[in-house]
């Protein structure tokens, strides 16, 4: 396969995110030392970002508590990113304090969303991530926006391509380098992402762009496939598809870093990343989990003893 | 491909809900000896018992000419052929070669053709094979086009492992699409890697425009154990009506019927969409 021939990128970064979205939305509290085990797994698999934890308080995010031991007890390897969410100043200094090179915050095109998650508006917390971006800028500390409900919402329902743009446009503004446009609750198609990528990419140079695909419809892959055609470069993704959807009860979220990076191997995209290793580290955070994989190519080829 | 094998009464009343989706084509059964397809050895029972509700179209398989009589004698109006892009994947199954098992069909072709019955054939493992592995897009040009001249109206091409992605799907179908005319493709994607809807998805940015899918997933994968088979058509519904395509079908009544059948089976369904809905 040639994909510059078909218009496709050569190469996609592949974002993974499970040990922090993922693990954050799964039932059970996972354990600091299996926290980092899989960190570490996952940083020898060739993935060039894994995103650490979240420097939230505990009382609002239980399952990221141990936010400093993890960052502290994990191996750096070189020419891996390592990302934190932080939401406000305080978060910010805490995750600078306990070696973070790189943070992202968290904006959303639905104010309900906005107002039930964070309590306020989508404004107001741009201000704040406004903070977080100078002081990060004066120290030299990259920082990576998301824009949660990109292709619907739980509370206000579509969501319109323009509002997405609009929000977009302000993370960019503030200073974050790239901006990871969310399915949130999986609701999108291929034909929604297209719409609202293109009203995006009239304000934010397709470089700067990612998708952060839910699973919860089955939808992920083939919007995953919009996009790239599209021209985005930057995919999200969970090992095993790790972290439910916390808006539809034992419905999935994540979709599975194994099934994207099957089909990216199949268009003949590079993506630098050993899908055998992140079967592995998939398996191994399922069984400290004592939960099934959601990745079907994990559960096809661990069945038939191929890939 | 159930584990357990399903009463005849279920398999009617499935079929009898899903005649009232919107869907045009429901596949109702296989006119196979018991002693192969256990699960399908009531045939003539459903045939007969289905509701047949005009302008939708009820096909049967019929792997031989005495399947074929058999499906007429009991109502069948169309039936499908299975043809297979690998020659070991064709011996493995029914014991010849791929040239052997068309020249049986010719027998089919002929009978369907005197009798007015349309055939539809299916070529299998069009983007690998649990055998051979990788399957050349010639072949599968070569076996399409031979059994669309022996008279098929249509060729479903089979993604039978499941192991094919986007870009396996554009260059098979662009090899096929010199050989047979796009209007008379379809495309049969199995879920087995997770790679359905985005091989669905590039096969109509192609110009296909016919898609086989099994409310609630229903199917597994004989070479995979556990693994998922075939896509659910709740989840490829929900995907063309986001694309603004329209296909007819009623969404709500075909998750009705998918609860219905997995209800009947005892076991979950492998519809994300229908999983999901649920619960919201």
């Amino acid at each position: 396969q040639e994909p510059q021939a078909s218009g496709l990128p050569e190469y996609i970064k592949i974002v993974e995110v499970g040990p922090r979205d993922g693990l954050q939305n799964e039932k059970v509290i996972v354990p600091t030392d299996i926290k980092i085990e899989l960190i570490n797994r996952l940083s020898k698999t060739g993935l060039p970002v894994v995103e650490v934890t979240s420097f939230v308080s505990s009382k609002w995010v239980p399952q990221m508590a141990d936010h400093k031991e993890v960052m502290r007890g994990i191996e750096r390897h070189p020419g891996v990113q390592y990302p934190v969410l932080t939401p406000n100043l305080q978060g910010f200094h805490s995750a600078i304090a306990a070696g973070a090179t790189e943070v992202s915050v968290f904006g959303a095109a639905s104010e309900s969303f906005s107002k039930m998650n964070i309590n306020c508006s989508i404004e107001e917390s741009i201000e704040k991530f406004e903070e977080v971006a100078k002081s990060a800028r004066n120290m030299n500390i990259p920082v990576h926006g998301y824009v949660s409900c990109a292709l619907g919402c739980p509370y206000e329902g579509s969501i319109i391509p323009a509002k997405v743009a609009e929000v977009s446009k302000r993370l960019y503004s503030i200073g974050c380098y790239e901006i990871s446009l969310g399915d949130t609750i999986g609701v999108g198609t291929p034909g929604s992402m297209k719409k609202m990528l293109e009203a995006v990419m009239k304000e934010i140079p397709l470089s700067a762009l990612a998708v952060h695909c839910h699973d919860t419809y089955g939808q992920a892959l083939a919007n995953i496939l919009t996009a790239i055609q599209m021209g985005v470069s930057v995919v999200d993704s969970s090992v095993s598809g790790l972290g439910g959807c916390p808006y539809a009860k034992g419905a999935t979220g994540n979709v599975a870093t194994e099934d994207v990076i099957y089909m990216l191997n199949g268009l003949g995209i590079k993506t630098g990343v050993n899908l055998y290793a992140v079967m592995e580290a998939g398996d191994f955070i399922c069984t400290a989990l004592n939960k099934k994989t959601n990745s079907k190519v994990a559960q096809a080829s661990f069945n038939t003893g191929t890939v | 491909s159930s584990q357990n094998v399903v009463p005849t009464p279920v398999k009617i009343n499935l079929i009898n809900m899903l005649s009232e989706t919107g869907l045009q084509v429901i596949e109702a059964t296989s006119f196979v000896s018991p002693k192969w397809v256990p699960q399908m050895a009531d045939h003539t029972e459903v045939m007969q018992g289905i509701r047949k509700v005009p302008g939708i179209s009820y096909p049967v398989l019929t792997p031989n000419l005495k399947g074929f009589q058999a499906a007429v004698a009991a109502g069948a109006k169309e039936v499908s052929i299975f043809g297979a892009a690998s020659e070991l994947f064709t011996r493995k199954n029914i014991n010849c070669s791929i040239e052997e098992s068309l020249e049986r069909f010719h027998e089919v072709m002929a009978a369907a053709r005197a009798a007015n019955i349309p055939v539809r054939g299916y070529v299998s493992c069009v983007l690998g094979c649990p055998y051979e592995g990788k399957i050349s897009a010639a072949k599968v040009a070569e076996v399409s086009k031979k059994m669309y001249s022996m008279g098929c109206y249509e060729i479903s091409l089979g993604d039978t492992i499941g192991v094919g992605t986007p870009g396996s799907m554009r260059d098979m179908l662009s090899v096929v699409m010199q050989e047979v005319p796009v209007g008379a493709l379809a495309v049969h994607c199995h879920d087995t890697y997770g790679q359905a809807l985005a091989n669905i998805l590039v096969a109509l940015q192609m110009g296909v425009s016919v898609v086989d899918a099994s409310v609630a997933g229903l199917g597994g994968c004989p070479y995979a154990q556990g693994a998922s088979g075939n896509v659910a058509t709740e989840d490829l519904v929900y995907m063309l009506n986001g694309l603004g395509i329209h296909t007819g079908v009623d969404l709500q009544k075909l998750m009705d019927t998918g609860t219905f059948i997995c209800n009947a089976l005892n076991r979950r369904t492998n519809s994300k969409v229908s999983q999901a809905s649920c619960r919201l």
